[in-house]
């Protein structure tokens, strides 16, 4: 057996990369390649395309893929959910069918958790999931669905069973989106963008293979696509950058970018803009204004302490210390430097605050800000949850009694349906 | 190391703490406080000569334990997590740090063993009556007179003042302005012509004091006129050292308000099963915790001479007072009716809070000279 020391794993990649890469392939071609010898997902199973290589390796590899300009496997978006979600609960048969085109990016997918009726309480799913002859029969709605209008599966949740415990009668189904049954509508936001959309089943189908694991294991499996969504946050806020290299690759994996990141655009609006603030109040001339001058400074100190605050939690881990409470705070920190960036940038921009488009303060972007940020304490668990979690699990406070977690679920008090 | 505590300064920690859980009960600190000097003489000896901590930051020629500002803030923030009693800020922190950067060598040998031993307990005289922390406040005037210097002026909010064996005084020559002509001089607690006076502080466990220069006769520490240079150091140290000892008081009051929601009972239930409680906690801990990154970004700064270490200490100060302040609020609400008793040992902290947020600036005064030094 050859041991999997840094060195040895770099030398192996750089090999392949060395023998194999050829930027005139076109990016599937390439991409099969990496599927086949494992380099693309090397921290998968072998026998699943990868090359059962710790994460710990992970990196070793990306820099060699760097190192010669090597184009990776397809890592952006919800199908990185799927993936994890099904080489954890999956059978032979899904990573057969899905895994090899998820690494090469031709499928796309999307995740049906999120209702009208369930938000923060996801496990409240109405959507429901009954079984008629050899089928699964799915009507209800799903929301805030990123890419469904092009997605070739969905990850759902679904209920199929309203006498059991609401964690209890769930299940969870791998969909394909292109059949009548399904509806997508864009989702408008007050920032005028659609980056999300509302999902309509109607007698929509499923095969009872795509059922994955049992009838009422709906919950666990969604726990795990949520822990990973949780773990990719931050690097989905990354941005990913295109390379500018003319061969045919290149050119076919920026437009894949360009495509999965269309939906992220007004992100950075959205987490306040921290980095504009002070050109602006310079170029503003409100930098006299004693009153503007120290708002600017309490955000900047705030946004400068959640830095470093995350370094601390990054510093702990890579020492394996046990990670202290300073790992929790990103989330909600992020909240509220976005919120007092909105208000500096209102202070900097005084009436020009009103205007929007080609009128507002550089081209749009300050009044995107100002119409965005209140998202960043919604998206991906509200603030509320968030300190909830952080109450409970971080300084162990007593949950709160609950009333809707040990009656069958027909009894539990809900949202009225939408018209 | 920036972001993270070596082992050894960890271990350094837990040493300090145990010493100070045994030696600072709140009992010790409520009956400290209602004395005249507010210390207990044999804790300032086992602290000083068994530990060494005040000689921490020393360099070891001049009988120190040549420790960085790290550790010095280690040392602090449990004494502020302790609310321990004692002129160790003054002595150790603030004269101390003035006389390191402003002596010669020579005044270095000569001042800084007896410090470093806990025999002489020092302080660093600055701010007056006008209440300013910048230099352009000094009005103390140091007239020359042969080889001495005769100083006349008012030096008020002296921390541990009237007890100090020996007072570093700033002052400038007559009739200079702003940051020029400050000098910096040693006068002994007793010298003729040095009036003290204890003031009645609303944060009993740290003392100040009022001294009236007429015609006392001061040594001059370093470099005639130079003074404005190692001021702004000093002050720059001081500032992240009471950040640090705030985000340790911060992070004491934090944990009792859990402590106590946890364990009262309204409604039937803890109250820190209802989300209005939790959601101020997890605030509390937010706060606390982006405040101690700064306190501990600053000390780690001083410690590398890093360029931005002005910059740094305003922020943390800044920072954690704001922290400090909120968090002691909060905690008082968090005990209710009996929070607002004298019993209750939140005041103490709470007093401490507000005492630190104003001493050497406040929270607004330190975000205008960030944006100054940022040049916004």
């Amino acid at each position: 057996m050859t041991e999997m020391t840094a060195e040895a794993v770099r030398a192996e990649a750089r090999a392949w990369l060395e023998q194999n890469w050829d930027p005139n392939l076109g990016l599937i071609a390439w991409r099969n390649m990496l599927v086949d010898s494992g380099w693309g997902a090397p921290h998968w199973p072998k026998a699943w395309y990868g090359r059962g290589l710790p994460d710990g390796l992970v990196p070793i590899v990306e820099e060699e893929f760097e190192r010669i300009g090597a184009v990776g496997v397809a890592k952006m978006g919800i199908r990185t959910l799927a993936a994890a979600t099904i080489l954890a609960h999956g059978t032979d048969h899904h990573k057969q069918k899905f895994l090899r085109r998820i690494l090469t990016g031709e499928d796309t997918w999307c995740q049906l958790f999120s209702e009208p009726g369930s938000g923060s309480d996801l496990a409240g799913a109405m959507t429901r999931a009954e079984r008629r002859g050899n089928r699964w029969v799915i009507n209800g709605q799903k929301v805030w669905t990123t890419s469904a209008h092009r997605a070739d599966y969905g990850l759902l949740l679904a209920r199929t069973n309203v006498d059991l415990p609401k964690h209890k009668g769930l299940a969870y189904f791998i969909l394909d989106m292109h059949q009548p049954g399904v509806e997508v509508v864009p989702l408008r936001q007050m920032n005028g963008h659609a980056s999300f959309n509302q999902v309509f089943f109607t007698d929509a189908e499923v095969a009872p293979e795509y059922l994955v694991e049992e009838d009422g294991d709906g919950w666990k499996i969604a726990t795990t696509t949520l822990m990973h969504e949780r773990r990719g946050a931050d690097a989905m806020r990354r941005y990913v950058k295109p390379s500018e290299r003319p061969e045919r690759i290149y050119r076919e994996e920026a437009k894949e970018i360009a495509i999965d990141l269309e939906p992220y655009k007004w992100y950075p609006q959205r987490a306040g803009r921290v980095d504009l603030v002070i050109e602006r109040a310079k170029q503003a001339g409100r930098n006299s204004d004693p009153v503007t001058r120290q708002e600017i400074a309490k955000l900047m100190i705030m946004a400068r302490c959640a830095e470093w605050t995350a370094r601390r939690a990054r510093a702990a881990h890579q020492q394996g210390r046990p990670q202290g409470p300073e790992g929790s705070l990103g989330k909600l920190a992020s909240s509220y430097i976005a919120r007092a960036a909105n208000h500096v940038h209102t202070l900097i921009s005084g009436a020009d605050a009103m205007l929007t488009g080609k009128d507002s303060p550089l081209n749009g972007i300050i009044a995107e800000i100002l119409v965005s940020t209140p998202a960043i304490s919604i998206a991906g668990g509200t603030d509320e949850i968030q300190k909830n979690i952080i109450a409970e699990r971080v300084l162990k406070m007593p949950k709160e009694p609950r009333f809707d977690t040990d009656r069958p679920f027909r009894e539990v008090p809900k949202n009225a349906l939408p018209k | 190391m920036r972001f993270s505590f070596t082992d050894e300064q960890q271990e350094f920690r837990s040493v300090v703490r145990r010493f100070l859980e045994d030696k600072s009960p709140t009992t010790a600190v409520r009956r400290l406080m209602e004395t005249d000097v507010g210390r207990d003489p044999e804790v300032w000896r086992c602290l000083s000569r068994d530990l060494g901590l005040t000689a921490i930051h020393i360099p070891e020629i001049y009988g120190g334990q040549g420790f960085g500002i790290s550790e010095l803030a280690i040392v602090v923030e449990e004494m502020g997590r302790a609310l321990l009693c004692a002129p160790y800020f003054a002595s150790t922190v603030l004269a101390t740090t003035a006389i390191l950067k402003a002596g010669t060598d020579a005044q270095k040998q000569a001042l800084l063993p007896d410090i470093a031993a806990g025999q002489t307990i020092a302080t660093f005289a600055f701010t007056e009556e006008n209440g300013r922390w910048d230099p352009g406040g000094i009005t103390a005037t140091a007239t020359r007179i042969g080889e001495k210097y005769r100083l006349d002026g008012v030096k008020c909010f002296v921390l541990d003042g009237h007890s100090a064996d020996l007072i570093v005084v700033l002052a400038r020559r007559p009739g200079s302005e702003e940051a020029d002509g400050l000098s910096f001089f040693t006068v002994r607690g007793d010298a003729a012509g040095l009036g003290r006076r204890r003031l009645e502080t609303m944060d009993q466990t740290r003392k100040l004091a009022c001294l009236t220069l007429s015609g006392v006769e001061g040594e001059l520490l370093g470099e005639e006129g130079a003074a404005a240079d190692p001021l702004q150091a000093t002050l720059d140290i001081a500032a992240i050292c009471l950040a640090n000892e705030m985000v340790g008081g911060a992070e004491r009051l934090r944990e009792s308000a859990v402590a106590f929601a946890n364990l009262r009972v309204q409604f039937g239930r803890p109250i820190a099963s209802f989300q209005s409680l939790k959601h101020k906690a997890a605030d509390m801990l937010l706060d606390v915790e982006l405040a101690k990154s700064a306190a501990y970004s600053a000390a780690a700064a001083a410690d590398e001479g890093d360029d931005e270490l002005p910059a740094l200490a305003s922020l943390a100060k800044a920072a954690a007072s704001e922290a400090y302040m909120q968090t002691a609020i909060h905690t008082v609400q968090i005990h209710g009716g009996i929070g607002f008793t004298w019993d209750n040992d939140t005041h103490l902290w709470f007093k401490r809070a507000k005492s630190s947020e104003v001493f050497l600036g406040g929270p607004a005064y330190h975000r205008e000279r960030l944006m100054q030094i940022w040049k916004v």
